[in-house]
């Protein structure tokens, strides 16, 4: 069972949590613009990464908040979390090594 | 067109020859090869459907210029890890059309293949809980009725009747109300499958390379040209991704973005044990469904984990709900043992149904995003997908799985008919 | 009752002063507190305790542990309490055990099985691949026999009455292995205060130390078994130490959450069993460090014939000896390729036991236990191995040869004494691909732990003399805590340090390397001829370790022999994927409390009470339980609904409307939000006004409805279906989270705050106008759709005057704790208007006879709001969710699936929910295309006739059109195409 950083609660278990998938997909402020290719893009076209995936999680049976993510899907370890609405952390050597690795898996 | 495979025969005869003889006459099934610098298509992946595909493509369309890319072993990604489940029983045209087709090819695949692949029509039932079940499973008995798909309903008695382990009794969380049966579905053997299909299409010249991953795919001005892998660059002009799980990774490397994500799911196996469960169960509304192998275990599968993960690992509490959710329709099974979890990468599409599709770069075709219900359809898969890669063109059959069906909003809902809610 | 003639005189952690009597096969037995099934039936000179899988040839004890392939039975005859596939090498034997044999006919003694092993040489690996495969011998005829002849034991067939239970725990060091060197390292973790769990599997701490003599070896100047008592006692005090026995660390899964299943009661006679108590726990803890003290495994040797009852591992047969009092034999040979298995071959000799020789494939084994064996005039055989066991059923003797293949003798013995050297167990850590590497030197694979979560301590550490083992714990238990080893115990033992050659290899005849399944060398050599040469598929051709057991006395020698094969060392070849769990667990102990009654919630309103007695039938929708009708004494279901459903239109009628779901939307953006999240119009709905909207979702489908009452100017009720309310809560928020932060909106869910009795009728005013203290109940006063606020004798209400019957209606929230009151209260006083309750099944087909829809049942995910025929509820003045895919290409097409009315030729005839819709009448003799389907169908008691609505393509366009709806059996029903409402002109118009 995962354990998910909550920025706000700190690291509880996966079942306490809503999964969101792909982060950052901005619904279109104008959607009547966009041809059915753009629009399908949006809806339904997902980025799914193996690797390092910015994601959204909601801790739904703990502060009720959605926040981002940077989790290695490769191993399933998080690298960072960080709030809606902000840019992902760029991941340097150190954000790494601070994240909590997931050793015994990697 | 249809070629015929030249194979050193497998029969009761060649046994009793070879068991007198001390089995020393037998052949490898299959040809390890090493990859050549080109071939008139690769295929990515060496499961059931990449294999199938290149063994139709060779059958079929006498393309024997083919090769099978696998990363691993052979069949060791989700043809290894699913429960084998067969039928046909969905509920769109679209969906009765490939499935209803596979189930056909399943049908006397032991016999083409020479390779027995221990398809045991043994009945799947799906499993109506309440009103709204009901209604649903009834549509879908009916729809598949008149699309000529073996389908039938039955009362909560006769399911009893049918599998004497299920419990009927009303004072349940989820009582069993009825169920739709088809009789001609069942389960097989997943190793025979891959290894018949491989032992076929190698005899017909297919090349099957094991142990090479492709690393990317070289296009130019939007045509392929060819694969990198981990064994040397091969010279092709069309490359056709099976590679369940992978897929998106796969279409990455021409810059695709498919609706499709990858997440893990999960089944398991109980200790083996003597002949209790005579058929399939499936159930939407508590989630499980399971079987009996013909080396006694109790297979059963569970729901996808939301989160997507390549990592072919899931959460015990899965596992947990699973078994829970057995044990609600099988309260006499709580003392058997599980015995080994296990899980696997599926490709899911928001319409629960396939992509059999070509794409924009040209020669670069893509069949994925099965979901949790691929295995049933693996010969049909691979029919119509050689036919597209042989072709350029879908059939009738493939053709409403193409990518275009998300711009245009002609999806192929199949959430209630895919066992298991995405 | 036989004696127990292979019982030693003294010794054993046994109670001789319990003497216990037991059942196998129909024989009963004496046998001591304290054995297992398998020392006690060895006492008693029982050998032969099984049938193999495929040839039913007789298998015996191979081991004293959870890794025991063979010793399988069935325990109990009860068909609700029977457990099949036990290894009785664990079974803790009670008074009045009763077991069974597995998988022999009609007895283990003369089982017709045995028929497949005359025809082993018809039935290699893989045989069943290569016919059965058409007619006349297809498939399907086969199976019936290959799976009865398949199995092991047998399925209980009652319903279990125990009881499991889930713990869950938090710790900072979980040592898994109660051995010695599981109790150093946990000992040294819990200096810090760390909190600790200690996991043994047995039912006694000590592993391979009661594996010994009591005083084999000296630790800390203590005998081991006095030493093991002090530092159990020592551990026990600590209040931060959990010692747990009977506990299997069974799974190892993501960031150290383990699991550990507990046997709570599976040691103790029926009778002594605390029916307070769980047959089994499962522990689920969450660790910060992981401490494997898992021991070892001993591997087999192959030779002939080397699955005969009475092969045994030295480690068991020194486990029988000292734990169990037991000689498993009178005369015995001893072979191996190391040093340790010499040590039993010490104690068996002092045990009485004759030893016939030593066979040690090493040519030059250590000095000092040369002369040891010279001093107890114990026969040695150098530079040679046994290569064939001989006896029709039991081993009665070994042929033993040098490594030349010459000096070839028959030895006579009954215990035939193997070891092939000894593997860390490392099955839990490689389950979850913990990495580990091949030591050339242990002829094992030992741990490469590739960060700080995984320590090993003891034996599992690959460190297989004691001092060492108890070395490796102290560091793996303090550096698990975070700390230096400070007591590392000092060991004295016979100096003797393990040492080994690779096991000898095989020289022909019918070797097995996997004892349960019954594979041979022969099998994993023609799986290799035959291109299965991954161990994977080597594996999945032949079934190699593919048993309860997983291999794991099997494994390594599988891979030996593999690689053997194909001229590749074992590293080459590789190790197959290990799985969860460890060893089997009951799916009782998997699925914990979340059984039964407690498998899913069920959900009951305020009113429920009133609902039981009034001998409401229920309906589960969602997780609530709802009246679906109330049959009067005597009526029948379908009675009861006409009813009720008359009453509705002529009288009074009632439901209880608490499910709904109720969202209380708030904050300065409610009125924008709404206005994005439905279909329709939401910025000029006024203070008091309800209004009915559509929810799609992005793809254009609609998913739920409900009506939305404005408040105020920034606060709304909105209501949801039954079934969604928990669904369409977290779309919002999550809108309004990630899509729309800006907006100030505020969501909270109120569906258990407020009770909810919806009265409707003719008659509904003057009930209405005789309830409300303060609220003029008159329908121009208080016209459809507006709310209001007031009293029900002071008790404060919400009240709605919507409808989803057409009637006239009120639907009146009370704080839920007063819903029974309510309830009762318009009972009492509607007695007069001849108030009748009515349950879901009314409200569904009243709000048909209206044409109004349920979303999921009219709608499945792909019906837009256009397809419903309700342009009226989509907006053009603004976007929302989904109205982008309203415009491509297949969703605007005009022929899509419409919702229309069916009304049938015959008004009789009531379709069936779900039949399909077809353009002809007749069906086709193939495929009969489909034009739609029925999505809902009643008797319509206030038309007189049935009604029904469809899903039909095209069907906007043709009303008064004939379809035909098919039916399984039957000819089709002619039905004519109408308009959804089949009461049109009447009821309530906003």
């Amino acid at each position: 069972m995962l354990l998910v950083p909550c920025p706000n609660c700190g690291e509880r278990d996966q079942s306490e949590f809503h999964y969101g998938g792909e982060a950052h997909r901005t619904r279109p402020t104008a959607p009547e613009t966009l041809s059915d290719d753009e629009w399908a893009d949006y809806v339904f076209m997902r980025t799914n990464t193996k690797g390092v995936f910015a994601e959204r999680w909601c801790h739904t049976a703990g502060c009720r908040k959605w926040f981002n993510a940077l989790r290695d899907t490769g191993s399933d370890a998080f690298l960072a979390v960080y709030r809606m609405g902000e840019e992902p952390p760029r991941l340097g050597g150190e954000e790494k090594e601070e994240a909590p690795a997931d050793e015994a898996f990697a | 067109m249809g070629r015929t495979a030249r194979m050193r025969g497998y029969s009761v005869w060649s046994l009793l020859r070879e068991g007198v003889g001390g089995h020393r006459g037998w052949r490898p099934a299959w040809r390890d090869a090493a990859p050549k610098a080109a071939y008139d298509a690769v295929i990515i992946g060496g499961g059931g459907h990449g294999l199938a595909t290149a063994y139709y493509l060779a059958k079929e369309h006498g393309m024997t210029n083919v090769a099978v890319l696998e990363k691993g072993w052979l069949g060791g990604g989700n043809a290894a890890r699913n429960t084998t489940i067969v039928r046909s029983n969905y509920l769109n045209d679209e969906s009765a059309a490939i499935y209803d087709h596979a189930m056909r090819l399943w049908r006397g695949l032991g016999r083409e293949l020479n390779f027995n692949i221990m398809m045991s029509h043994r009945g799947v039932l799906n499993l109506a809980h309440d009103d709204g079940e009901m209604r649903q499973l009834k549509r879908r008995v009916e729809a598949n009725r008149l699309n000529g798909v073996d389908a039938e309903w039955l009362d909560a008695h006769e399911v009893k009747e049918f599998c004497p382990p299920i419990h009927i009794g009303r004072d349940v969380r989820y009582p069993v109300l009825g169920a739709t049966l088809q009789r001609s579905g069942g389960v097989n053997r997943h190793d025979a499958v891959v290894w018949g299909y491989a032992r076929a299409a190698c005899a017909l010249g297919v090349d099957i390379v094991q142990h090479c991953e492709v690393t990317g795919i070289d296009v130019r001005g939007g045509v392929v040209q060819g694969v990198r892998t981990t064994r040397g660059d091969i010279k092709t002009s069309k490359v056709a991704s099976v590679v369940a799980g992978h897929t998106s990774v796969i279409a990455d490397m021409v810059g695709l973005r498919l609706p499709i994500e990858s997440h893990p799911l999960q089944a398991l196996v109980s200790e083996p044990v003597k002949p209790i469960m005579p058929c399939v169960v499936m159930s939407n509304a508590v989630h499980a469904y399971c079987s009996q192998s013909d080396k006694g275990e109790l297979v059963i599968g569970a729901g996808i984990d939301p989160h997507i993960s390549y990592t072919q690992r899931g959460g015990f509490h899965i596992i947990e709900d699973e078994i829970a959710a057995l044990l609600e329709l099988f309260p006499i099974f709580s003392r058997m043992k599980l015995m080994r979890h296990w899980a696997g990468t599926v490709d899911v599409c928001p319409d629960a149904s396939p992509i059999i599709s070509k794409t924009p770069v040209k020669g670069f075709y893509v069949n994925g995003g099965w979901g949790t219900g691929g295995w049933k359809a693996t010969p049909g898969s691979g029919h119509v997908f050689a036919d597209l890669v042989a072709n350029d063109e879908p059939n009738a059959i493939a053709e409403p799985y193409a990518l275009t069906r998300f711009a245009t909003g002609k999806l192929v809902a199949e959430h209630g008919a895919a066992a298991v809610a995405h | 009752m036989s004696v127990q003639a292979y019982r030693l005189e003294d010794g054993g952690r046994i109670d001789r002063t319990a003497p216990l009597t037991f059942r196998f096969d129909g024989r009963a037995y004496a046998g001591y507190r304290g054995d297992t099934l398998a020392s006690a039936l060895l006492a008693n000179g029982v050998r032969t305790l099984a049938r193999s899988f495929k040839y039913h040839r007789p298998r015996g004890v191979l081991t004293a542990g959870s890794e025991e392939p063979v010793a399988l039975v069935q325990v109990g005859g009860d068909p609700a309490t029977t457990v099949p596939n036990v290894r009785a090498t664990e079974l803790e034997l009670y008074d009045g055990l009763e077991a069974f044999p597995q998988n022999c006919w009609p007895s283990l003694g003369r089982d017709v099985g045995v028929v497949n092993d005359a025809l082993a040489r018809f039935l290699p690996a893989g045989f069943y691949y290569k016919t059965f495969m058409g007619p006349p011998l297809n498939w399907m005829r086969f199976e019936g026999a290959i799976r009865a002849a398949a199995g092991m034991g047998r399925s209980p067939t009652a319903p279990d009455p125990d009881r499991y239970e889930h713990v869950n725990r938090h710790c900072e060091v979980l040592v898994i292995g109660g051995g010695a060197a599981g109790l150093v390292a946990a000992r040294e973790a819990a200096r810090t205060g760390a909190r600790v769990i200690l996991a043994e599997e047995t039912g006694a701490l000590g592993g391979g130390l009661l594996a010994g003599a009591p005083d084999a070896v000296t630790i800390d100047g203590r005998p081991a078994w006095a030493w093991l008592a002090e530092i159990e006692a020592e551990l026990r005090a600590m209040p931060e130490v959990t010692l747990l026995t009977r506990t299997t660390g069974t799974g190892w899964y993501d960031r150290n959450w383990v699991t550990l299943a507990e046997a709570v009661l599976d040691h103790l006679p029926p009778a002594a069993r605390d029916p307070r108590l769980p047959r089994q726990r499962l522990w689920r803890v969450r660790a910060k460090a992981v401490v494997l003290a898992t021991g070892a495994i001993e591997r087999p040797l192959l030779f002939h014939a080397n699955d005969r009852p009475g092969v045994m591992l030295a480690g068991a047969v020194r486990a029988y000896l000292h734990r169990w009092g037991v000689a498993p034999g009178r005369r015995a040979v001893v072979a191996t390729n190391n040093t340790d298995a010499w040590r039993t071959a010490f104690d068996l000799a002092a045990a009485g036991v004759e030893i016939a020789a030593i066979v040690d494939s090493r040519a030059r084994p250590d000095e000092r236990l040369l002369a040891r064996a010279q001093a107890l005039g114990l026969p040695v055989r150098a530079g040679s191995a046994v290569v064939a066991a001989k006896g029709r059923s039991e081993v009665r003797g070994a042929v033993i040869a040098r490594a030349d293949g010459g000096g070839r003798e028959d030895v006579a013995c009954d215990l035939l004494v193997v070891s092939g050297g000894w593997a860390p167990n490392l099955a839990l850590y490689a389950q979850s691909k913990g990495a580990i590497a091949w030591d050339d030197d242990l002829q094992a694979f030992r741990p490469q732990p590739n960060g700080a979560a995984a320590r090993f301590a003891g034996r599992a550490a690959g460190a297989f003399d004691l001092a060492a083992s108890l070395r490796a714990a102290a560091v793996a238990g303090a550096e698990a805590a975070g700390i230096a080893p400070e007591h590392v115990p000092e060991v004295a033992d016979d100096g003797v340090a393990y040492a080994l050659a690779p096991a000898p290899k095989p020289q022909g005849g019918r070797v097995f390397v996997d004892l349960q399944n019954d594979v041979t060398t022969k099998d994993i050599r023609l799986a290799a001829a035959e291109g299965y040469r991954s161990i994977e598929h080597a594996k999945r051709y032949t079934t190699l370790g593919m048993g309860t057991d997983q291999g794991k006395t099997s494994g390594l020698n599988g891979v030996a022999t593999l690689a053997d094969t194909l001229d590749k060392t074992i590293p080459e070849v590789g190790v197959t994927t290990f799985r969860p769990p460890y060893k089997p667990v009951s799916f009782g102990a998997v699925a914990g409390r979340q059984v039964g009654e407690l498998f899913h919630p069920r959900r009951t309103t305020a009113m429920h009470e009133a609902h039981v007695e009034a001998g409401a039938v229920f309906e589960l929708v969602g997780d609530w339980l709802r009246p679906r009708v109330y049959p009067q004494a005597g009526e029948s279901f379908d009675d009861a609904l006409q009813r009720e459903c008359r009453a509705a239109r002529s009288s009074c009628a009632v439901l209880d409307a608490s499910t709904l779901g109720k969202i209380d939307v708030k904050g300065p953006d409610a009125r924008e939000f709404l206005n994005r999240v439905y279909t329709n119009a939401w910025m000029k709905l006024a203070p008091g006004r309800c209004r009915y909207g559509l929810m799609c979702n992005e793809d254009g489908m609609v998913f739920d409805d409900g009506v939305t009452a404005c408040l105020a100017d920034d606060h709304f009720h909105m209501t949801t279906t039954t079934g969604g309310a928990a669904g369409v809560l977290a779309w919002l928020e999550e809108y309004l989270q990630t899509e729309w932060p800006e907006l100030k909106v505020y969501l909270t869910s109120v569906t258990e705050q407020w009770a909810v009795a919806s009265i409707c009728g003719p008659e509904s005013p003057k009930l209405a106008a005789e309830l409300f203290d303060d609220i003029d109940a008159d329908p121009q006063a208080f016209p459809f759709m507006s709310h209001t606020s007031g009293h029900i004798a002071d008790v404060p209400v919400r009240v709605f005057r919507i409808s989803f019957t057409g009637e006239v209606s009120y639907e009146i929230n009370v704080p839920a704790r007063y819903g029974l009151w309510l309830w009762r209260l318009i009972e009492a006083r509607g007695a007069k208007y001849g108030l009748t309750p009515y349950g879901t099944e009314g409200m569904h087909l009243l709000r048909a006879e209206k044409g109004f829809i349920i979303a999921g049942q009219d709608t499945d995910g792909t019906v837009t709001p256009l397809d419903l025929g309700m342009r009226w509820a989509v907006k053009n003045s603004a976007d929302f969710i989904g109205r982008r895919s309203l415009f491509r290409s297949d969703t605007a097409r005009p022929d899509r699936r419409q919702l229309v009315g069916l009304a049938t030729a015959d008004p009789a005839t009531v379709l069936t929910e779900g039949a399909q819709v077809i353009a002809e009448p007749a069906e086709r003799s193939g495929r009969t295309p489909m034009i739609g389907h029925v999505t809902s169908s009643y008797f319509s008691p206030n038309l007189g006739r049935s009604i029904a609505l469809a899903l039909i393509a095209g069907g906007h366009g043709k009303t008064g059109a004939t379809v035909h709806v098919a039916r399984r059996g039957a000819a089709p029903v002619p039905a004519e195409i109408t308009a959804t409402d089949f009461l049109a002109g009447f009821g309530e118009r906003p």
